[in-house]
């Protein structure tokens, strides 16, 4: 890996247009090589193909499969279920919080995001 | 071309945005993740707004003509606008959601409420529909003036 700042391979799940383009750029910025995705199910089939995601942030309220389901899916196979799940909302809700947190999410990030919430998320990999 | 005097135009429009509360800080996030490596992505991030947000209003739109009573699928599309709203800083259009979302929650079961429920949803709807095309205009504007100005760093930095 690189020097200075995370080179790390960030694996962003988003149905939303803007908050794709958004938490794309906050990871670039950060140094973070990112694939971004519009559903769960896409990021399913990136995890297949690609063995080297060092974290998945995803939103929580996707149709279809949630980003709940995908933090189940992930942390319930063998070969995933040491990426990071980062979870991200628009709502405050605690027991959505603590459901996430209690399944393995590492974090929980209320919308929008900002830089210094991906930087924290940052140097606990590191560490 | 009088650049300066457009980059002043643009500062101004910018400024009475922030002034008047169609923005708010979420925007000079936006604008402090623009860099040379991705010098118009404010505008693409903004571009992206409004078509997903026509899209989802339109959702709204036919679902209300059709009279559908379903305000939990009323309040779903709304809570995506409002998502994205807040994604932007599009403040004064995230407040009408907000609003239109209380009256979702408001609606009592019983079938003989939810028509003056859905009235109040029409009506609230008319607002974003109306905050939604301000915005569009005024930000449209904006980076038109922005192009025609040329790129200086100047015009796009915070002004807190």
């Amino acid at each position: 890996m690189g020097s200075g700042d995370c080179e790390l391979h960030v694996l962003a799940v988003d149905d939303s247009s803007v908050d794709r383009a958004v938490i794309a750029r906050i990871l670039r910025n950060s140094k973070y090589r990112v694939t971004a995705v519009d559903s769960a199910e896409r990021a399913l089939e990136v995890l297949e193909m690609e063995p080297n995601v060092n974290m998945i942030i995803t939103d929580y309220c996707m149709p279809e499969m949630n980003g709940y389901e995908l933090l189940r899916r992930v942390k319930g196979s063998r070969d995933l279920r040491e990426i990071p799940v980062v979870i991200m909302s628009s709502e405050y809700i605690p027991n959505r919080i603590t459901r996430c947190m209690e399944e393995g999410a590492e974090d929980f990030l209320i919308k929008p995001v900002r830089p210094s919430d991906v930087s924290r998320l940052c140097g606990r990999l590191r560490n | 071309m009088d650049y300066v005097h457009l980059r002043r135009q643009a500062a101004s429009l910018r400024k009475g945005l922030f002034d008047q509360g169609y923005l708010d800080e979420q925007f000079y996030q936006l604008e402090d993740l623009q860099d040379d490596a991705s010098p118009n992505f404010v505008e693409e991030v903004v571009t992206l707004f409004f078509r997903d947000s026509t899209r989802l209003m339109a959702n709204i739109d036919q679902a209300l003509d059709k009279c559908v009573k379903d305000f939990n699928k009323l309040d779903v599309y709304m809570q995506q606008l409002k998502g994205s709203c807040t994604s932007i800083g599009a403040s004064r259009m995230k407040t009408e959601c907000t609003a239109f979302r209380e009256c979702c929650r408001d609606e009592n079961i019983e079938g003989s409420h939810s028509l003056s429920i859905l009235n109040l949803c029409m009506r609230s709807f008319q607002k974003i529909k109306r905050e939604h095309s301000v915005l569009r205009q005024k930000l449209e504007s904006y980076f038109q003036l922005l192009r025609q100005a040329g790129p200086v760093e100047c015009a796009t930095r915070p002004n807190k």
